[in-house]
């Protein structure tokens, strides 16, 4: 039998969104889609605390999935383990979930004794390992960004090394906002590896729009797109795959 | 691992302290906070049968996480694969429930300064004692995956150095759960996260590398590798292994027995000269009378040897033959 893909968006961006619709009204929808969303505020090495980022928790928050606010230097580390934590709770809500049906309502993972509770971890676990991952990358490029997109890029070939080692499979997908015309710009299409990354980020014009409601609109659109496509040509997965989309 | 800026509130407790677990009764007394990890933190508390180590996190999952491999471990026959683990439970605190585990306390000196007043043979001894443990370990089907520094302790006398923060350990084949990116082989480019013996040995390298520099090297844009080992063969206390340490960082080592092999060998056909990175501790007078041999007193010789100031060959002979002699003693203890 298949074991379900878990979908996540990983939103990379230092600051307010100032242009388009409410981002964190996006992320609610995308929720409840099934795709999770975490959000990583990038700060200077001169900017202190959490200034200006609340918007970097409610995006994460209202779209299931988590945040964090780190100094550039620290991305690398960040993004990885941000990733990996949102998988392990997307699976535990699942798993919960379940529980919930055997054990009635208000019992979740705490409510079991720590005996019990080890069982239950190792099924998670499992699933983490082996559950397939697609992961849409949305880089925010406007200008206050473009001193830190060289971090950015470190960290997300970085990503991709920690993410092949798993069993499951990986797809990703990198897009930047704003675009020269649009607000997003798609940078690469599905792959199973980020390798292709270097000199992704070099073409780039910044601009002074931060558009991340919009952005994430696009984001979920791609989504859809990408389930459809699965869902009709299901059989020929592997093969649409390589052709490289 | 360095602390990322925004964190969710932990579980705090306090010194002197008194709780008891929800759902086995038992009492714990905090003495102190020992310290602190990515997935909770660990007091030193006074229980019934003594002291004891005790790690509270606020996620019941990473916590199990650490619980499940623990409980692994004391099904592995053998003893020193990591702190034995004594209750699991959960407090009730006012600002909420959280869920800790007890395990053995393990009490030590830190790895790096302890090697760093020591001399270089002590590298290769302690190396050698751990990747004993790592052998174990893989046999049993793991990988230790956050292996560095701050997870292991100099305990003793006599001298060996344990392990007590299994937190990042993995099952083999699976994806590293938890790293440092010093230790890390991709973060150096230089392999995958893989959980397999030879990520946990390139570690194994790193960390002598880190006993050369302790605050640790930054990787470049290419030619990583080329990088750390001049890195190496510019400090005097790591010429000695500098073979090792290579075939470490190339994963030319398949399992932690070779590289042990290599590592005793090599300390049995050098000779460790002190005044090589003791320069600033060297004394005036010489002690021929601690060149005598005596059973007795030989570690105790051992250390001090390092103190004194060795012009004369003949002691540095006599010194080299009591450490062939002791390293033969040590790996024998540990086999």
């Amino acid at each position: 039998m298949k074991k379900g893909t878990l979908r996540q968006v990983l939103l990379l961006t230092d600051g307010c969104s100032n242009a388009g619709g409410d981002p964190v009204a996006i992320a609610a929808l995308m929720k409840e889609q099934g795709i999770t969303v975490n959000v990583i505020g990038i700060l200077e090495e001169s900017q202190h605390g959490e200034h200006g980022l609340n918007e970097v928790e409610q995006i994460a928050s209202s779209g299931g999935g988590i945040s964090q606010i780190v100094y550039a230097k620290q991305l690398s580390q960040t993004v990885q383990m941000v990733t990996r934590k949102a998988m392990t709770q997307t699976i535990q809500g699942v798993v919960n979930k379940e529980l919930q049906q055997i054990l009635g309502e208000e019992h979740e993972l705490e409510d079991l004794s720590p005996a019990k509770r080890g069982q239950v971890v190792e099924v998670v676990d499992d699933l983490g390992e082996t559950m397939d991952l697609e992961v849409l990358i949305l880089v925010d490029t406007s200008a206050s960004m473009t001193k830190k997109l060289p971090m950015v890029q470190e960290a997300l070939i970085d990503l991709s090394v920690s993410l092949r080692s798993r069993t499951g499979a990986n797809q990703f997908s990198l897009y930047s906002f704003p675009g020269k015309r649009q607000d997003v710009e798609k940078r690469l299409g599905w792959t199973p590896h980020l390798d292709s990354l270097s000199g992704v980020f070099k073409k780039l014009t910044p601009g002074g729009l931060t558009p991340t409601g919009p952005a994430l609109q696009e984001a979920l659109h791609i989504f859809y797109k990408r389930m459809d496509r699965i869902e009709v040509e299901r059989d020929e997965r592997t093969d649409l795959e390589e052709t490289g989309m | 691992m360095r602390e990322p800026i925004s964190k969710k509130q932990g579980c705090k407790l306090y010194n002197d302290q008194r709780l008891i677990g929800k759902w086995h009764k038992n009492q714990y007394h905090i003495i102190k906070e020992l310290g602190r990890g990515a997935t909770g933190t660990v007091y030193l508390a006074d229980t019934k049968a003594g002291l004891a180590a005790l790690k509270v996190g606020q996620d019941a999952m990473s916590i199990t996480s650490e619980v499940n491999v623990l409980k692994h471990f004391s099904k592995v026959q053998g003893d020193h694969l990591g702190p034995s683990l004594i209750d699991v439970d959960d407090v009730e605190t006012t600002s909420g429930t959280y869920p800790f585990y007890v395990m053995e306390y393990i009490k030590g000196e830190e790895v790096i300064p302890f090697l760093r007043s020591r001399g270089g043979e002590w590298i290769g001894i302690t190396i050698i004692q751990l990747l004993g443990d790592l052998d174990r370990l893989h046999l049993a089907g793991w990988a230790f995956g956050d292996l560095k520094p701050e997870n292991l302790l100099m305990t003793g006398p006599p001298v060996r150095v344990r392990w007590f923060d299994v937190g990042g350990t993995t099952k083999l084949g699976r994806s590293i759960k938890e790293y440092t990116e010093f230790f890390d082989r991709g973060y150096w480019g230089l392999g995958s996260r893989k959980a397999e013996p030879t990520y946990d040995l390139f570690a194994v390298g790193m960390i002598m590398i880190n006993c050369a520099y302790p605050s640790r090297l930054e990787r470049k844009d290419k030619d990583n590798l080329k990088y750390l080992l001049t890195q190496v063969s510019q400090t005097s206390m790591l010429t000695a292994y500098s073979s090792v340490i290579k075939k470490a960082l190339t994963g030319s080592y398949h399992d932690a027995l070779h590289m042990r092999k290599d590592l005793t060998e090599l300390i049995g056909h050098t000779s460790f000269s002190p005044e090589k990175h003791m320069v600033k501790k060297r004394s005036p007078v010489i002690n021929k009378e601690s060149a005598t041999v005596n059973r007795k007193s030989y570690k105790k010789r051992v250390r001090r040897q390092q103190k004194r100031s060795s012009g004369i060959g003949e002691t540095v002979l006599v010194a080299s033959f009591l450490l062939l002699a002791y390293v033969l003693y040590l790996v024998g203890q540990i086999m």
